[in-house]
């Protein structure tokens, strides 16, 4: 195994840039325009929060490489992002159920990260909970107003959170880059923030009238790079290939 | 030509001249994003904190400052970017919030939202998103004039 602390940064950068890539194939087409704008800018938060966290991954290596390095010259065994957030847009509802089931994970992560050992870590997350608070509570409202909407968004919100749900138990279970940082006081336990995601969660799926799914059975494999989705490696083709093709490039 | 080490606060003066390339009526110092001026042997250390880690005016903010302090003479000029504390619509000046409130952009308040229409004044407002045209900002609308408006959200 690498380094644990740059598998660790990979990790959250990795979330952040897949799911920040995913939200922004909304930008132009999403249902109306406020939520274009509400999505884009969401994009736009995940992206700059994945400068932060692979510019410290790619300092802690010292190999000579930079963010833009690990976001466009990987391959898609070396990104260490969670399986869920790889997953499809679908429709909207889809792709607002997914930011939901993150930003539900995310925050309270975030603030986990904010007593960090590591000044440098606690301050990107310092930073990333300011946007992400705003990133819940949109997903949130959204999550329970097409929920408890008409028959057909109820319908497809349901619909979106079967699909979903075999991709959240991923999010908290720990390996041994987690226990690694852990010990060092770098970053919490993950189980130790699935009573809370639970309550919150659910608290929004009865508001919402949407039925969490009794089988808690979760995939696995995206955050240790074992077996990510079909899914990722496509979106890496259109997400990497400018720089695959013209090494270098600038304008 | 002989050109003296211009004194801390000269140097604050000149960043107050310096405009958000966002939102131009306000100026770097009245978005409270300059930290710290100092001077580090014959080296200027401007600290700047970002607004949002994915804004895009950043680096735009950068080349700015480095353009203005050139123009005056300095010559070397190191800028540092600092995350913690993460900026804060609080930094915001008095001076920078009557700016936005008359640009037509109701400046952030700690209740969340904004005290009224930044044209009729109408306390009737409601709100349409939490995001608008740049990250900073979120898109409110108002119920007497029937505008919608642009909203400096707290942070
Ligand atoms: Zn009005």
């Amino acid at each position: 195994m690498s380094d644990p602390l740059f598998e660790y940064l990979c990790r959250m950068g990795d979330n952040t840039l897949v799911l920040g890539h995913r939200v922004s194939e909304w930008c132009g087409v999403a249902p109306v325009l406020e939520e274009d704008i509400a999505l884009a800018n969401t994009a736009l938060d995940l992206i700059g929060q994945t400068q932060l966290w692979l510019g410290l991954a790619a300092e802690v290596e010292d190999a000579g490489r930079d963010a833009d390095a690990l976001a466009f010259r990987r391959d898609v065994w070396d990104f260490r992002n969670l399986l869920l957030v790889e997953q499809p847009n679908g429709d909207f509802g889809r792709t607002m159920m997914r930011q939901f089931l993150f930003d539900a994970w995310h925050l309270p992560y975030l603030t986990a990260l904010m007593d960090s050992k590591d000044a440098r870590i606690a301050a990107i997350a310092e930073k990333s909970a300011k946007e992400v608070t705003y990133h819940l509570e949109r997903s949130t409202d959204t999550v329970i107003g097409l929920g408890d909407g008409t028959e057909e968004s109820h319908n497809r919100m349901q619909a979106a959170l079967d699909r979903l749900w075999p991709y959240v138990g991923e999010m908290f279970v720990g390996d041994a880059v987690d226990s690694s940082l852990q010990e060092r006081g770098l970053a919490p336990d993950p189980a130790s923030l699935r009573p809370g995601y639970d309550e919150l969660v659910g608290d929004v799926f009865t508001a919402a009238t949407l039925k969490r799914p009794e089988d808690d059975f979760a995939h696995k494999g995206g955050k240790t790079g074992a077996r990510h989705s079909e899914h990722l490696g496509h979106m890496l083709t259109q997400m990497q290939w400018l720089q695959r093709a013209y090494p270098d490039a600038t304008w | 030509m002989v050109i003296e080490r211009p004194s801390i606060d000269t140097v604050w003066g000149w960043l107050s001249e310096v405009p958000d390339p966002e939102i131009p009526v306000i100026s770097l110092t009245d978005l409270g994003i300059v930290r710290d001026v100092a001077w580090a042997g014959d080296t200027l250390e401007v600290t700047v904190t970002p607004t949002y880690s994915g804004c895009p005016a950043t680096t735009i903010i950068n080349l700015d400052i480095e353009t203005a302090l050139r123009e005056r003479g300095v010559e070397n000029i190191r800028l540092k970017r600092q995350l913690s504390p993460a900026w804060t619509t609080d930094w915001l000046t008095a001076e920078g919030r009557e700016k936005l409130e008359r640009y037509g952009i109701a400046p952030p308040r700690p209740a969340g939202g904004p005290e009224h229409c930044p044209l009729c004044k109408s306390p009737d407002v409601e709100r349409i998103s939490q995001f608008g045209s740049t990250p900073c900002k979120a898109q409110w609308r108002c119920r007497a004039c029937l505008e919608p408006f642009d909203y400096f959200k707290c942070i």
